[in-house]
C-alpha cells in the first residue's frame, strides 16, 4: 500500500546504517546488552504487581531490545527473530488473553473481568494473566510498528 | 447469561476484533465479522426491551461498585443508541461486494474486518458505559479506527481527508479530556451519576464553567456542529462507499448522545440554559447548520459531499432538539438519529452502486439511471423524501416531534426555520431525482459494459440490494408505524430530563 509512497533513499542514509553495523563497539556492546534488556523486561512483567511496573512498561522494554538489536546488525537479523506476521499475530493473541480472563470469570459466574471468579488468589493470578496479555500485545506492537518503518527505507544493499 | 449482556455488548465486537486479525483471512473475518455485528445487534436490542420494562441496568465491571470501578449502565437512550449503532452496523456490512474501492490489497482485507468491529466497539461502548473517562476512552477507540478506514478509500485524498479529521479529532478528544480533568478535580468522581450528585456543590465554580465548555467543544467537534465541521464532507466523500455508510449513520449519532448526557445527565437544564444561557450560542448554531448545511448541499456537484452537506444540515436539527429542552422537542431529536441514521447509510449505499456502475460520483453522472436501476432509483428517492421530511418516511417523524416540541416553547420561529430547510432539501434532492428519471444517459462505454452486472445480473444486483432494500424499508415502517420509536423516543426523553411521563 504504501509502496509508491517510498521516499528514494539517499546514500548517505545507506552509507550511515552500514557504518552503524561496522562500528565494533556497538556491535558488541549491544549483543552483551540485549540479553540484559530482555531480562529486565521479564523481571518488570512478573514484578509488576509487588512493585513498579507491569505489561505495558514490560512490553515497551522487550520491544526496545529487539529493536535495538535490530538497529545495530539490520533489520533482517530481528526480522529472524519475530517476523511481521508472528508480530501480528502476537498482538491478537495478547488482547485475547486479556479478554479470555474476563470471559472466563463470566463463565464462572462472577461479571466481566472479577477476579474472585478465578479462585482464592484469584485477584493475584488474574491480574498476572492480563499483564502478561498486555505485555505480549504491547511488545508485538512496538515490534510491528518498527518493522513497519524500517521497511520503508530498504533498499538491495541492506539484503 | 443475561445478566451479562452489558458487558457482552462491548465485548463480542471488541474481542472479534484480534480473532479477525489473527485469522488473516479475509472470509474468515467476514465471516467471524458478521457474526459479531448481528450478535450484538440482538444484545441491543434485548437490553432495550429490558430497560424499557425494568428500567436502568447497572453492571460493575470487574465486579467492583460503581463509583469506585466502571459502571456499565444501560438507560434508555443509551440502549435506543445501541441498537441504532448496531443495527446500521449489521446491515451495512452485508453490502459487502465494494472492496474493489478500498486500497487494501486483497490479501490484507481481513484488517477491514477488525478494523471495523474496533470502531464498532468504541461506538457501543460510548452509549452503555457511565463512566466519563470510559466515554473519552472509547471514543478514542472509535475514532482511531475511524481514521484508518477512511484511510482506505482508494482516492489518494483519502488519505489527506484521514489526516485531517485524526488532526481535528485529536484536538476535539483533547478538549474533552481537559473538561474530564477539571470535573475530577472538582468533584474527585468520574461516574456520571456521582457528577450528577456532587456537581451542584461547586457549579458557581469557574472551573466547572470552563470545563463544561471544553466538554462541549470537544463533543461539538465530533458532532460536527456547524462552524466545526470542516472534517466531515472530506472524511465522508473520500472513504470507502460502506465505511461512509457506516459512519453516517454512527458517528456523530453517538457523539449526539455524549452531548445529550454531558447537558441532561451531568451538568443539568438549569446549569446549562437557566443560568449560562447556552441555548443563545447553540440555537443560532444550530438554525445556520440547518439552512447553510442545506444551501451548501444544493450547490454540490459530487453525490457524496451532497450527502454529507445535508448531513450537517440534519445535526442542526440535532442540536436544536437540545435547545428547545422539553420532551417532545428532545424526543423529536433522539428519534432522529435512528431515522436520519437509516436514511443516509441506505442513501450511501445507493450512491455507492451507482458509482460502481458508472465510475464517477458525480450529480450529472447518474442521468437516466433511474430507468436503468429502478430499484435502486425509488431507493434513491424514498431516502431523499425521508430527508425532506414527507409523510410516510422516518424523517418526518422526528420532524413533526421537533415543531410540537418548538410550537410548545412558543418559537413560531424555529418551525419556520425548519420548513424553510426541509424546502432546501426538496432542492438538492430534486437535483438528483431529475437526473435519475429525466437525464438522457450519458452513452458511455462503462455504462454499456456494466462490468459489475454482467457476469451475474441476477445473483451478485440482488445481494447489493438486501441492505438498501432492508433499510429503505426501515425508513418505511417507522414512517408508518411510528408509535414504537416515538414512544422509546419519547421515554428517552423525559427520562433525561427527569420527568415523569
Amino acid at each position: 500500500m504504501s509502496r509508491e509512497l517510498t521516499p528514494q533513499p539517499g546514500s548517505r542514509r545507506r552509507s550511515a546504517r552500514r557504518a552503524l553495523r561496522e562500528k565494533l563497539v556497538l556491535r558488541v556492546m549491544s549483543r552483551l546488552i540485549v540479553p540484559l534488556i530482555l531480562l529486565f523486561a521479564l523481571y518488570v512483567q512478573f514484578h509488576g504487581d509487588y512493585g513498579p511496573g507491569g505489561g505495558f512498561q514490560a512490553g515497551v522494554i522487550l520491544a526496545a531490545g529487539v529493536i535495538l538489536y535490530g538497529l545495530v546488525l539490520g533489520v533482517e537479523r530481528a526480522r529472524a527473530v519475530i517476523s511481521e506476521k508472528v508480530a501480528e499475530i502476537l498482538i491478537a493473541v495478547g488482547v485475547l488473553l486479556y479478554g479470555s480472563v474476563g470471559i472466563a470469570s463470566m463463565v464462572l459466574g462472577k461479571n466481566y473481568l472479577d477476579y474472585d471468579a478465578l479462585g482464592e488468589h484469584g485477584q493475584h493470578e488474574g491480574i498476572i494473566i492480563v499483564e502478561l496479555g498486555v505485555g505480549i500485545a504491547v511488545a508485538s506492537a512496538m515490534i510491528r510498528i518498527y518493522l513497519a518503518f524500517a521497511d520503508l527505507y530498504r533498499t538491495e544493499a541492506d539484503e | 447469561m443475561s445478566e451479562h449482556l452489558p458487558a457482552l455488548q462491548v465485548v463480542v465486537p471488541l474481542l472479534a476484533a484480534p480473532v479477525c486479525f489473527a485469522l488473516r483471512n479475509a472470509a474468515f473475518a467476514r465471516a467471524v465479522c458478521l457474526a459479531a455485528t448481528w450478535s450484538s445487534l440482538a444484545i441491543a436490542w434485548t437490553l432495550l426491551r429490558q430497560v424499557l420494562q425494568s428500567g436502568p441496568i447497572s453492571y460493575a465491571l470487574g465486579g467492583w461498585p460503581a463509583p469506585l470501578g466502571i459502571e456499565y449502565r444501560v438507560t434508555v437512550v443509551g440502549a435506543f443508541l445501541l441498537v441504532v449503532v448496531s443495527a446500521v452496523a449489521s446491515i451495512v456490512l452485508l453490502y459487502d461486494r465494494g472492496s474493489e474501492q478500498q486500497r487494501l490489497p486483497a490479501s490484507r482485507h481481513y484488517l477491514y474486518y477488525a478494523t471495523f468491529l474496533l470502531c464498532l466497539a468504541g461506538l457501543l461502548g460510548i452509549p452503555i458505559t457511565g463512566d466519563l473517562f470510559n466515554i473519552f476512552v472509547f471514543v478514542e477507540i472509535s475514532s482511531l479506527a475511524t481514521y484508518a478506514l477512511i484511510a482506505l478509500g482508494r482516492s489518494r485524498r483519502a488519505l489527506l481527508a484521514a489526516y485531517s479529521y485524526l488532526i481535528v479529532g485529536t484536538i476535539g478528544a483533547t478538549f474533552f479530556l481537559i473538561g474530564i480533568g477539571m470535573l475530577y478535580q472538582m468533584t474527585g468522581t468520574l461516574n456520571i451519576e456521582d457528577l450528577r450528585q456532587r456537581l451542584p456543590d461547586v457549579l458557581d465554580t469557574r472551573t466547572v464553567l470552563i470545563g463544561f465548555s471544553f466538554l462541549v467543544v470537544g463533543t461539538a467537534i465530533k458532532l460536527a456542529v456547524f462552524p466545526l465541521h470542516q472534517w466531515l464532507p472530506n472524511a465522508y466523500s473520500y472513504a470507502p462507499a460502506k465505511v461512509s455508510a457506516f459512519l453516517a449513520g454512527t458517528a456523530t449519532k453517538v457523539s449526539y448522545y455524549v452531548m445529550l448526557r454531558l447537558i441532561f445527565s451531568i451538568f443539568g437544564v438549569g446549569f446549562v440554559f437557566a443560568t449560562h444561557r447556552f441555548d443563545l450560542v447553540l440555537m443560532p448554531l444550530s438554525l445556520a447548520a440547518m439552512l447553510v448545511g442545506a444551501i451548501a448541499a444544493c450547490y454540490q456537484d459530487d453525490l457524496r459531499r451532497l450527502l454529507a452537506y445535508s448531513s450537517i444540515s440534519q445535526v442542526g436539527y440535532m442540536t436544536l432538539a437540545i435547545c428547545l429542552a422539553n420532551v417532545q422537542g428532545l424526543a423529536g431529536g433522539i428519534v432522529h438519529t435512528m431515522n436520519h441514521g437509516f436514511t443516509k447509510s441506505a442513501l450511501f449505499l445507493v450512491i455507492a452502486t451507482f458509482v460502481q456502475r458508472t465510475g464517477s460520483s458525480s450529480v450529472g453522472s447518474v442521468a437516466g439511471l433511474g430507468r436503468v436501476m429502478p430499484l435502486q432509483g425509488i431507493a434513491f428517492l424514498v431516502g431523499g423524501l425521508s430527508l425532506i421530511g414527507v409523510p410516510g418516511t422516518a424523517g418526518f417523524v422526528s420532524k413533526w416531534l421537533l415543531v410540537l416540541g418548538a410550537l410548545e416553547k412558543g418559537q413560531v420561529w424555529v418551525a419556520v426555520a425548519m420548513l424553510l430547510s426541509s424546502l432546501l432539501a426538496v432542492v438538492y434532492v430534486w437535483r438528483v431525482v431529475e437526473k435519475l428519471y429525466f437525464g438522457e444517459p450519458v452513452a458511455s462505454a462503462s455504462s454499456e459494459d456494466g462490468e459489475s452486472e454482467a457476469p451475474g445480473p441476477s445473483g451478485s444486483a440482488l445481494w447489493r440490494a438486501t441492505p438498501t432494500a432492508l433499510l429503505i424499508g426501515l425508513v418505511i415502517l417507522l414512517g408508518i408505524w411510528t408509535e414504537p420509536s416515538a414512544e422509546v423516543a419519547l421515554a428517552a426523553a423525559s427520562e433525561l430530563l427527569g420527568v415523569a411521563r
